[in-house]
């Protein structure tokens, strides 16, 4: 009787210890296997011009969201700056102005291949970003690999990013 | 000016579209959206940019004629069922639903049993009875 009361404590204490070590902010995203939802945004570089993600079919690439305003954004900028080398990294600039962002890339080092301009966020939510940076793989036939929440530290692009980009035949 | 005034008071009458049940759809799908920014609120509760950005998105889908059903299938899509404040009953959420009937059948069965476990009430005899009941006195 009292051994089986015993059990069950130390079977709940475990249910919780697993609570414990799980993360609330990494919630597993639907699109992972999903094509990379549509778009077609204004360069930050060149207003005038556009990209879409239809432009790096073929290619393994690497999507970035990140703001001026963000400074999680700053701390991985180096991870990111890395990862340019093994993918091209097309960085997201979400809800930011043209002239915070710009001279954030010229005085950080602008890693990304191309840059475009979410100013009010809507693609991003197509994405489901809520905390940006969030970083995306994204395969040769446009489909998402991998979600990223929160900043990439460099153990996050040795023992994730990198292994999975070279499993797809990513070209830097 | 008189006239400037006139203009915009007409529009803002017009544009609040005497539309109250409208607003009560917005507010009552608002509620049942997880904010994930602060996970503990509901985008209705919430202040974070997001949140604000998804009551935006729900009115204007709303407005465009889309149902409650597509709304939410929207925010499913992007964020997953972390999302919805009531979960879906699936595979993976049976224990979550039903957990909860499980541990009170299971605190049903135990007391069962030690209530039936438990020894008869001693039973007096005559004098046992009368002398309790003078200590009672």
């Amino acid at each position: 009787m009292r051994l089986w009361i015993v059990g069950l404590f130390v079977a709940l204490v475990a249910l919780l210890a697993v609570g414990l070590t799980l993360n609330p902010r990494q919630v597993p995203s639907p699109l992972i296997g999903k094509p990379a939802p549509p778009f077609e945004l204004p360069l930050l570089h060149q207003p005038d011009k556009t990209f879409t993600q239809k432009d790096m079919l073929g290619q393994v690439w690497i999507l970035n969201v990140w703001a001026s305003w963000c400074p999680p954004c700053l701390v991985e900028h180096p991870v990111v700056t890395d990862l340019a080398r093994s993918a091209p990294v097309v960085g997201l600039n979400y809800k930011d102005a043209r002239e915070d962002a710009l001279p954030w890339l010229a005085r950080h080092g602008d890693p990304y291949r191309i840059s475009v301009q979410d100013a009010a966020g809507r693609i991003a939510i197509d994405y489901g970003v809520y905390g940006v940076p969030e970083t995306y793989v994204i395969d040769q036939k446009g489909v998402i690999r991998l979600k990223h929440i929160g900043p990439l530290t460099p153990e996050d692009a040795n023992e994730k990013i990198r292994p999975l980009l070279k499993e797809l035949g990513a070209r830097g | 000016m008189a006239r400037l005034l006139f203009v915009a008071l007409l529009g803002w009458a017009l544009a609040a579209p005497a539309d109250e049940a409208f607003e009560r759809r917005v507010s009552s799908l608002a509620h049942e959206l997880r904010c994930l920014v602060c996970q503990n609120q509901t985008i209705a509760d919430s202040n974070a940019p997001l949140a604000v950005d998804l009551r935006n998105q729900i009115r204007e889908q709303l407005a465009a004629g889309k149902s409650e059903r597509d709304v939410r299938a929207f925010m499913v899509e992007r964020y997953g069922d972390f999302v919805l404040y009531r979960p879906p009953l699936k595979v993976s959420t049976v224990l979550l639903w039903a957990g909860p009937f499980l541990l009170l059948l299971t605190g049903a069965a135990i007391l069962l049993a030690r209530l039936r476990r438990r020894p008869p009430e001693p039973q007096l005899s005559p004098e046992e009875r009368a002398r309790a009941a003078r200590l009672l006195e």
